[in-house]
């Protein structure tokens, strides 16, 4: 990863951190102050979307080409995306306890991206269980393929469908205003950007750890 | 044209009673108004900046590690 990218989602992350606290927002009722969540919470699930997209696309990859060191890439993206998940659903059960009245409120969207992050969970779990290397990333790259395919409709598509307290589905005119707001989406689009490049930053950290890690294995082996 | 004239009056009633509720919300106004908010602004960038600079700490340690590596794979 370039230097320059990665000063580029710094510098969008300061700028979020100051501008989500000190810039205008709508006043709207019940939510008051914790609008500005918004810049914090929503980032999280695009952070974790962008991140299993990537994952997905280095497991077909992985699929059509084995190598491991697709593997590698496939697990990294995929351990990543999952700490911005619980990191999602954690600012998100705070942000409900105080606007919604309690952290779990059963909402459809909440509920899928708690059943999600199971899934991903299990592919974690999955990995731990084989011990042939090769098994282990054909398997676990297949069942990544399926993780994928249902955390799309369970966060995007069936909170739609059914009536959610979450903006953009059902009823819900308190968040209506300000999902329009200009102000809103100068700060919000460089957070998703900003917390994007941090999580590819982070991202190849571990890969390059882990690259390093069986090297290590290797030449210890050949000793 | 006295339904034109009700219309205009009765948009006129809802933007001042949009207006009305709007100022009434209740925000950390009075915070702003002290400055304390930059207090807040300054101890989240604190921690934004620590996480940050800890991880370009790893990011070298990384390098330096695969430099080692290579230096003995050869």
């Amino acid at each position: 990863m370039k230097n320059w990218v990665k000063i580029v989602g710094i510098c969008l992350l300061v700028y979020v951190h100051t501008a989500g606290l000190l810039a205008e927002v709508p006043r709207l009722n019940i939510l008051n102050e914790t609008i500005r969540g918004l810049y914090f919470h929503v980032p999280m699930w695009f952070g974790m979307t962008f991140l299993f997209t990537v994952s997905v696309y280095y497991a077909i990859r992985y699929l059509r080409n084995p190598s491991p060191e697709l593997d590698r890439k496939v697990l990294e993206y995929a351990n990543v995306g999952t700490v911005f998940g619980i990191l999602g659903i954690l600012t998100g059960m705070l942000w409900a306890n105080y606007t919604w009245g309690s952290p779990w409120h059963g909402d459809p969207k909440q509920n899928g991206a708690a059943i999600a992050l199971l899934v991903y969970l299990a592919y974690f779990v999955l990995r731990g269980s084989l011990d042939n290397q090769e098994q282990r990333a054909r398997l676990s790259a297949v069942y990544n393929i399926f993780a994928f395919a249902a955390m799309i409709p369970l966060i995007f598509i069936i909170p739609r469908m059914t009536s959610s307290l979450h903006p953009g589905s059902g009823g819900n005119p308190g968040f209506n205003a300000y999902e329009l707001d200009f102000r809103m989406r100068m700060v919000f689009y460089p957070a998703v950007a900003g917390w994007i490049l941090i999580g590819l930053w982070i991202t190849s950290l571990r890969i390059r750890l882990k690259t390093v890690e069986e090297a290590i294995i290797e030449l210890e082996d050949e000793k | 044209m006295k339904n034109k004239f009700l219309t205009a009056l009765l948009s006129l009633f809802t933007v001042l009673a949009a207006q009305a509720q709007a100022s009434t919300v209740e925000m950390a106004d009075t915070m702003r108004s002290e400055g304390k908010i930059y207090v807040v602004v300054g101890i989240v960038l604190i921690v934004l900046v620590g996480l940050i600079v800890y991880l370009v700490v790893m990011d070298r340690k990384v390098s330096r590690l695969e430099k080692q590596l290579s230096d003995r794979q050869r």
